[in-house]
């Protein structure tokens, strides 16, 4: 049994902590958190509510990243669980922490350029997370999940994925 | 200062339905669309093209998703009722989706003239004064932008190849075109949303829509025909055919069992 906490901010703390270990399930190797797709942990009543922020609004893997956090806040035994999808504040590349960049690039996933705000996306010269040059082609804009688009590097003649920003 | 909603309980009854009315037509348009779409999965010429489409299949289904939870905020159900319990004439998408995939050409150009449209509306939304439809519509037009690209691409690429690449983005534009004007069927519902800040009037989102088609089509070498007609009746329920077959598809495994679980 945790050690019961009995300020309000340090079962919050805890709650962080607990969603450090909870994945995406199609990126074994990252965290909810570091992903940045958790938008507020609080306390309402009788409930712990965490609120997400989806990368992708469609992502089939959102239900199964609910149940996980769900469940992981639930082991704490501080209560009811809550957990909403919210759209604000919107998810973007920027909340994806520079350990969760390392993560992706180490999985060979090239992490996701600045946020396009009013303009178009720029898939051009993608670096290559496996050899990391510049030299690389855009194959197609969608790939295997909402979040990745497909490239070609010509330098170490290998096609890679890369998490699109938005 | 422009009054804004943050819940269903700030809006009064008259602003509520035509909220609900704009809502209908955001999420059937994004259903069926996304059913096209589902419809080149294993079909399309190449590869990267195959995934493309399914790609924004599951994107569209999302966003369908996303604006029948509004929906069900608002007191219209379950989202999966309002999917798939629901019989055509209660639909309220254009005809521009409901159409046929047609050959890959028509397809590609109704895939472009639908997301021009979209991105124009989400634009708009994005300050809608329903602030839950403001945030989604801000999220989702981030996503369009990547199925804009896609249509772009292949109607630059396919309106100026060859003699036959040319006739049938020529053909296909004169087909589809017409229905994209439909997109924005003015309805009972204009002057409310317009006047409590929801949403713009569909005749301005219309002219928006054309400046934005129009030079990505003339580069392409295409014109669109003017003076087109456009197509309306969707957003009263009034569909072609062929939406009423791609709803028996889509349902049929829900009409199995209603009340299963899955």
């Amino acid at each position: 049994m945790s050690i019961a906490l009995s300020t309000k901010s340090g079962e919050l703390a805890e709650a962080w902590r607990a969603l450090e270990a909870v994945k995406d399930p199609e990126i074994p190797v990252i965290s909810v958190v570091d992903l940045g797709i958790i938008a507020d942990v609080r306390r309402e009543g009788e409930a712990i509510v965490v609120d997400m922020t989806p990368t992708f609004a469609g992502c089939p893997a959102l239900d199964v990243i609910r149940v996980d956090i769900r469940a992981a806040i639930e082991a704490l035994g501080h209560g009811e669980v809550s957990v909403r999808v919210v759209y604000d504040p919107p998810w973007t590349t920027e909340r994806i922490t520079d350990r969760g960049r390392r993560q992706l690039k180490e999985f060979g996933l090239a992490p996701p350029g600045p946020t396009c705000g009013d303009g178009m996306p720029n898939l051009d010269a993608v670096p290559c997370p496996l050899c990391d040059s510049t030299d690389t082609t855009l194959e197609s804009i969608f790939g295997p999940t909402l979040c990745r688009s497909i490239h070609y590097c010509n330098a170490c003649l290998q096609s890679f994925e890369h998490f699109k920003q938005v | 200062m422009d009054t804004v909603f943050e819940t269903p309980d700030a809006l009064n009854d008259r602003t509520r339905a035509a909220l609900i009315d704009l809502l209908y037509r955001l999420a059937d348009d994004e259903l069926i669309i996304g059913h096209r779409d589902s419809e080149w999965t294993g079909l399309a010429p190449i590869l990267e093209a195959d995934i493309a489409f399914s790609s924004m299949a599951q994107d569209e289904m999302g966003h369908a998703l996303a604006y029948y939870h509004l929906l069900s905020e608002l007191g219209e159900g379950d989202p999966d009722t309002l999917a798939f319990g629901r019989s055509p004439e209660q639909f309220r998408c254009a005809s521009l989706v409901s159409l046929p995939k047609a050959d890959w050409g028509f397809s590609v150009l109704r895939q472009f003239l639908y997301d021009t449209a979209e991105c124009v509306r989400l634009s708009a939304l994005a300050h809608s004064a329903y602030r839950p439809l403001a945030h989604l519509a801000r999220k989702l037009q981030s996503e369009e932008k990547y199925h804009l690209m896609h249509g772009r691409m292949w109607v630059l690429r396919l309106g100026d190849a060859t003699d036959e690449s040319r006739r049938i983005m020529r053909d296909g534009l004169a087909a589809a075109y017409p229905h994209a004007l439909g997109l924005f069927e003015p309805t009972e519902a204009d002057e409310p949303l317009a006047q409590a800040g929801i949403s713009p009037r569909e005749s301005d989102l219309r002219k928006q829509f054309e400046s934005a088609a129009t030079p990505v089509l003339r580069e392409a070498g295409l014109i669109a025909p003017p003076n087109a007609e456009p197509v309306y009746g969707g957003r009263t329920g009034k569909h072609p055919d062929a939406l009423a077959s791609l709803l028996d598809g889509m349902r049929l495994v829900y009409h199995t069992d209603p009340d299963a679980k899955w």
